[in-house]
């Protein structure tokens, strides 16, 4: 049996007579835990604010029609060359239309399936901007406001101006950034645009859109579908891509290749469109944890130092403890209820400071072209690291403390006293 | 009579640096209320004796018996529950724990005997400290007093479990004459008033000639 309060009353007098030494072994503790979370909250604030800038924007399903050559060329089709070895220069892609055929049924079907978040419907078109006899080359995109701001945060890069403006305006334009500087326009101006196929329209400027990507910006615009549809002459059936957003990634390569197979049309996911973004996330959250826990070791063994330097002092103090009846496992208790309380009390302390830290990074203003709503420095201040740091403080410790109390438990009594 | 401590046929030898036959079969009990002291040339085996019968050391060869009980091959955490209730100890040197009171000191081997409440162990040990006139130390800590201070504080905890023996290994080895004749003081009067059993080794042959019973040992025998 143990008596806990007394084992613990006296790992207290040995804490506080020791007090530097405590103070210095809770420390060390405290650094660990305190720079374990400023650093994961910090770093996994900067990786989902990079994740973001890439996976907002980039539908994890794209479907359209591709213009490519015909995968069976007239020649494989005659039988009399079958086993022959057929050569065909200069192949020209395919005539195909580029609107999506039966697009509204794909969209409610896919809107149907469980994986599937939203299906949107995009017009992409190429226009050009007019300004006076200078015509600059472009894309204009039709799209729904609403659902795109839900579904991608389109409102994130939306400047002067709002998704709900241009979902309520008949022949609004969200004009990118780059076109409005080179045309010196302002919200509210009116800016015409011309499709290829010729015609001029006036649309009204509700905002600009800024994705962070300069080239983009120069180029890009959005307007209603209905409007893009109305400047190309087009019915409302005509839609040239469906962006698919996933309630998980990771059934964006099964499904996009389910779409390409039911339905004859280009699918690609976000896996492949970005292959070398995730490889940087997963080495980013690599360094973290490296460094995380590499700290954190240090802290330990900076416990342990301090513990079996104790246990050396406290020699006489086990001969007399374990010669007056207490014994080897109350001794090795109390040396590591001492460990517990240092990791405790420093593991409180770092996650106070851990705490501080962050709430200090996240004031600090952080200003980019690349996402125009970020204000100051991104910070994830997950609960979760807090309680990692936390279980980490308490293990490591309990470690640290294990090998020495250890010790302090089979030390023969006998040979300390004789050794006087 | 009754036998408090009885060892029969005791061996022990030293493995390192060389196997050396330290005890040679020893045997000889102490009674109730009885003060024994073991004298004996340096190196002849009183204190490892003393340490085999404290039941600190089990590296031994034959049957210990306290109150009749056989407590040679018990484990070490029940060895441990015998020394803390039945054995007190009084070393050469003090060995207070230093970071405490004096008070604290002679409570916590009560406290690990944990039969009391707090009120009581506290009443037990200020008892104990005013038997040996140091009640007036009792919340200094123990790195503080003096070296006679020191060895009846050691006492004090000693008795605060009321055991059935109180074991020396040399007491007044390191105390002057004047505190020396005030330890026996002491001793004399628990054996004699308390009933207690006393073993203690020494050197001091006039604290051993007071005592009920010399043991007198040479190379690991007892011879007298």
């Amino acid at each position: 049996m143990t008596n806990w309060p007394l084992i613990l009353s006296i790992s207290k007098t040995h804490l506080l007579t020791k007090i530097k030494q405590t103070t210095i072994a809770s420390l060390g503790v405290t650094f660990g835990i305190g720079s374990y979370i400023t650093l994961v909250c910090f770093m996994t604030g900067l990786n989902a604010m990079l994740d973001d800038l890439i996976l907002n924007q980039t539908p994890h399903i794209h479907v359209y029609n591709e213009i490519e050559p015909s995968e069976k060329q007239p020649v494989d089709l005659y039988d009399a060359f079958k086993n022959s070895f057929n050569v065909v220069h200069s192949i020209k892609p395919k005539l195909s239309q580029k609107k999506i055929h039966n697009a509204l049924p794909i969209i409610d079907y896919l809107n149907e399936d469980d994986r599937v978040m939203g299906a949107l419907p995009q017009v992409k078109t190429q226009i050009f901007y007019i300004a006076g006899s200078i015509e600059i080359g472009g894309n204009l995109t039709g799209i729904n406001p609403l659902d795109e701001a839900r579904f991608f945060r389109m409102g994130d890069y939306i400047v002067d101006g709002s998704s709900e403006a241009l979902h309520n305006s008949d022949n609004g334009i969200l004009l990118g950034i780059g076109i409005a500087k080179k045309m010196s326009l302002k919200v509210g101006d009116r800016v015409q645009v011309s499709p290829i196929s010729g015609g001029v329209f006036s649309l009204k400027i509700v905002g600009f859109y800024q994705s962070g990507i300069a080239d983009l910006d120069a180029i890009q615009s959005f307007t209603n579908l209905k409007t893009v549809q109305r400047i190309l002459g087009e019915t409302n059936n005509y839609i040239t891509d469906i962006s698919v957003k996933l309630h998980n990634i990771e059934d964006a390569v099964p499904l996009s290749k389910k779409i390409e197979q039911q339905f004859d049309l280009k699918a690609v996911d976000i896996k492949t469109a970005n292959a070398q973004f995730e490889t940087g996330t997963t080495i980013r959250n690599l360094i973290t944890y490296a460094v995380s826990i590499t700290l954190l070791i240090v802290a330990g063994f900076g416990i342990y130092n301090i513990l079996n330097m104790l246990i050396y002092e406290k020699m006489n103090d086990i001969a007399i403890l374990k010669a007056t009846g207490f014994s080897g496992k109350d001794v090795q208790f109390i040396f590591m209820s001492q460990a517990m309380i240092i990791g405790f009390v420093g593991g409180i302390l770092g996650l106070l400071i851990g705490y501080g830290l962050t709430s200090l990074i996240d004031t600090i203003p952080f200003k980019t072209e690349a996402l125009p709503t970020i204000e100051t420095y991104p910070i994830n201040m997950n609960p979760l690291f807090f309680v990692i740091g936390f279980t980490f403080a308490l293990v490591s410790t309990f470690l640290a403390g294990y090998l020495p109390s250890k010790k302090s438990k089979k030390i023969d009594p006998v040979k300390i006293i004789r050794r006087q | 009579m009754s036998t408090v401590l009885e060892a029969r046929h005791i061996n022990k030898y030293f493995k390192k640096p060389i196997l050396f036959h330290v005890l040679r079969d020893i045997n000889f009990s102490v009674n109730k209320g009885e003060f024994v002291s073991i004298m004996g040339k340096s190196g002849c085996g009183k204190s490892t004796l003393l340490y085999v019968l404290s039941t600190m050391d089990t590296d031994y060869e034959g049957g210990l018996y306290l109150n009749d009980k056989l407590i040679t091959n018990q484990s070490r955490d029940h060895l441990s529950a015998i020394r803390n209730k039945h054995i007190g100890f009084v070393f050469q040197f003090h060995y207070l724990l230093s970071d405490f009171t004096v008070l604290e000191n002679v409570m916590l081997p009560a406290k690990k005997l944990a039969e009391k409440s707090y009120q009581e162990i506290e009443h037990d040990a200020m008892e104990k400290l005013k038997m040996l006139k140091i009640e007036h130390l009792a919340k200094k800590k123990a790195f503080r007093i003096s070296g006679g201070e020191k060895q009846r504080v050691a006492i004090a905890r000693a008795l605060i479990n009321n055991p059935a023996v109180i074991m020396g290994d040399e007491p007044t080895g390191n105390l002057d004459s004047h505190n020396s004749e005030n330890v026996f003081q002491i001793f004399k009067t628990l054996s004699e008033d308390e009933g207690l059993s006393l073993l203690v080794v020494t050197h001091d042959e006039d604290f051993a000639k007071q005592t009920n019973r010399i043991l007198t040992m040479e190379d690991g025998r007892i011879i007298s």
